[in-house]
């Protein structure tokens, strides 16, 4: 296996994720949806319940720094909300509800990366 | 569900009050949300939480936990929830609670390699926990010969949250209550050292018989204070309830030790003349802590030098005089602190005070001034107030004086006549029986009373005075084995009041 660089493991981790989210039964709306402020991983919609869905997507390779509990702080859920809000501002739709999600890819660990979805941190 | 509960005891003064703490595991980002009002300390206790149960071979859950402590308003501080609130969060993390948190009450704080230490006011606690109904109460192995002083409830003591953890699962049992260490009283300063003085003796036998306050003014060098540290050794031991009383105060102060747990003899607290306001009848920010007045609680209080005390440290001791108690409102509320000690006052006669008074240089104005700080009000409330002189004859005779053994005696046998007279009333010592039961159930014969009854028309006596005045008549015949007293115990009570040379 090679090495991977740190941007080529989290397009990994961003892809695994959004094949989890299809899984779930979920449309991703947009990938990597970039502003002034920011960047948002993924954008889908539950159509069940007429959701939108922001997720962050963090992908480790190892345990370090308290490992992929602790790497969303209460200054990224912050972040996140607010580049929600510029994106919903540039559409012309209406959902429902709106969520944030996280989403941790820990590869390296088993042999297929384990997901771990927290739903609805902010 | 992820719902662990733990109980622990809040302590608001000496009143406990039990404490739910809840611990929530649920979805979401990881992190620790105490809520429930409170402080710094108990902000901190997360962290020594997490790292106590790390240490133990546990793990920490990685998602969302809540703590929660209530009742909610009630404003919790110190330490003493951390071994709650680990067991709630690691009762929450098995698959079935365990049952026997519901009946136990926990207390102590956690080290960070998951040793319990000890916390202040475990006493007033599991008193608070017996009264309530918990049959057993975890408390800090070095606390339990503290705890163990309480009946009628289960007490043990834990190492550490690995050794609880054991207990709880019923693998290990915990640290036996400690019974029969009985204290040793410690050695007191014998009255026979004190040369002299027979008058001042008397007086500070008189006050040992009736719990009253006494004033001791005199050159330096005479005595006051030896004869003020040696009336502690006079005082009987203290009752079992008094005791606990006693002992409850010293440990909400942070002042109880190892080798002896429970209090037995009366404190003798003598704070410094530079002592504040706060130091004196006790205070602090949030919730007031007890002061000097309160550690003194039925023992003595001495205040040496008391005319360098500062006029409004002297002024707060008025109302616990008279009530016995002393309320202390502050921001997190009121705690209200018992405080029924016995005063004794000791100062120099003027500021320059040489061993002979008639050597005294002091300017007139001077020398008013210097125990006109000790005002009218405050010294009404002293019944016994003494002027000592330097002592020139005997002062290097071999024969020794009176020893404490034999006052004592007779001041223990004083004091179980009164016992037995006001044992009706509800009194245990002459200084505390009210007025109208002196005047009206307990009123002397005409005669005996006509010296308060010029006093009172001349001037110089207040009523309390009177009330006053009747007490220490009372401990005088109680002390000549009298059924009540006569003119002579009056007068002598009344020359007590009024030393020649007092202002």
């Amino acid at each position: 296996m090679t090495t991977l660089t740190r941007a080529e493991l989290g397009a990994l981790g961003e892809r695994i994720a959004t094949d989890h989210l299809v899984g779930l039964g979920l449309r991703v709306l947009a990938r990597n949806w970039r502003c002034r402020y920011g960047e948002l991983d993924a954008i889908a919609v539950d159509p069940g319940t007429h959701t939108v869905v922001f997720v962050e997507v963090k992908t480790r390779t190892g345990d370090g720094y308290g490992g992929l509990a602790y790497a969303v702080s209460e200054q990224k859920v912050r972040r996140l909300r607010r580049l929600a809000a510029l994106w919903l501002a540039e559409q012309d739709r209406h959902w429902a509800a709106i969520r944030i999600d996280v989403i941790g890819v820990r590869i390296g660990r088993r042999r297929t990366p384990e997901i771990t979805h927290l739903q609805g941190v902010g | 569900m992820a719902l662990g509960r733990a109980f622990s005891v809040a302590v608001r003064g000496l009143d406990g009050e039990i404490v739910e703490i809840e611990a929530d595991i649920t979805s979401g980002l990881p992190g620790v949300h105490l809520v429930g009002l409170p402080d710094a300390a108990l902000q901190e206790s997360r962290d020594r939480v997490r790292a106590a149960i790390t240490n133990c071979g546990n793990t920490w859950p990685t998602t969302r936990l809540t703590l929660a402590l209530s009742p909610a308003t009630l404003p919790k501080m110190g330490s003493a929830y951390d071994v709650a609130l680990a067991a709630a969060v690691l009762s929450a993390q098995r698959k079935t609670p365990w049952r026997r948190l519901e009946t136990v009450v926990l207390l102590g704080e956690l080290a960070l390699d998951g040793r319990i230490r000890p916390v202040r006011a475990v006493l007033p606690a599991v008193l608070a926990a017996k009264t309530e109904g918990w049959r057993i109460a975890v408390v800090p192995v070095d606390n339990l010969a503290e705890a163990s002083l309480v009946d009628g409830i289960e007490v043990g003591g834990a190492r550490t949250l690995a050794h609880l953890q054991a207990w709880l699962n019923g693998s290990a049992p915990l640290v036996d209550r400690i019974t029969g260490a009985a204290p040793v009283p410690e050695p007191h300063a014998d009255l026979a050292d004190v040369i002299g003085q027979s008058q001042a003796r008397f007086a500070v036998e008189v006050a040992a018989a009736g719990a009253h306050h006494l004033m001791l003014t005199g050159p330096p060098g005479v005595g006051k204070t030896m004869l003020a540290q040696r009336l502690p050794g006079l005082l009987p031991a203290l009752s079992e309830s008094e005791s606990l009383e006693v002992t409850a105060i010293h440990s909400v102060a942070g002042l109880l030790s190892d080798a002896t747990p429970l209090i037995t003899r009366p404190p003798f607290v003598a704070p410094h003349h530079s002592s504040s306001v706060a130091a004196l009848v006790g205070g602090g920010s949030g919730l007031a802590r007890p002061g000097a007045v309160s550690r003194a609680h039925r023992g003595v209080l001495f205040l040496d030098e008391c005319a360098e005390i500062g006029v409004s440290a002297l002024e707060a001791l008025r109302t616990p005089l008279e009530d016995g108690e002393i309320r202390l409102a502050r921001r997190d509320g009121v705690a209200c602190y018992p405080a029924r000690f016995q005063l004794v006052l000791a100062a120099n006669p003027c500021p320059c005070a040489p061993a002979d008074p008639r050597d005294c240089i002091c300017a007139a104005a001077a020398k008013r001034r210097y125990l006109g700080r000790l005002s009218g009000p405050l010294l009404d409330r002293v019944d016994l107030r003494v002027d000592m002189h330097p002592a020139r004859a005997n002062a290097f005779s071999a024969a020794s004086a009176e020893p404490t053994a034999r006052v004592r005696s007779r001041v223990t046998s004083a004091r179980n006549a009164a016992a037995e007279r006001w044992r009706p009333h509800g009194y245990t010592t002459n200084a505390e029986v009210s007025g109208s039961l002196l005047r009206r159930k307990f009123r002397l014969c005409n005669t005996a009373m006509q010296p308060l009854r010029t006093a009172l028309d001349r001037g110089p006596l207040s009523i309390r005075g009177v009330d006053r005045t009747l007490r220490v008549a009372w401990t005088l015949a109680d002390l000549a084995g009298r059924a009540s007293p006569g003119l002579d115990e009056v007068g002598a009570a009344l020359s007590f009041r009024q030393p020649g040379a007092a202002r």
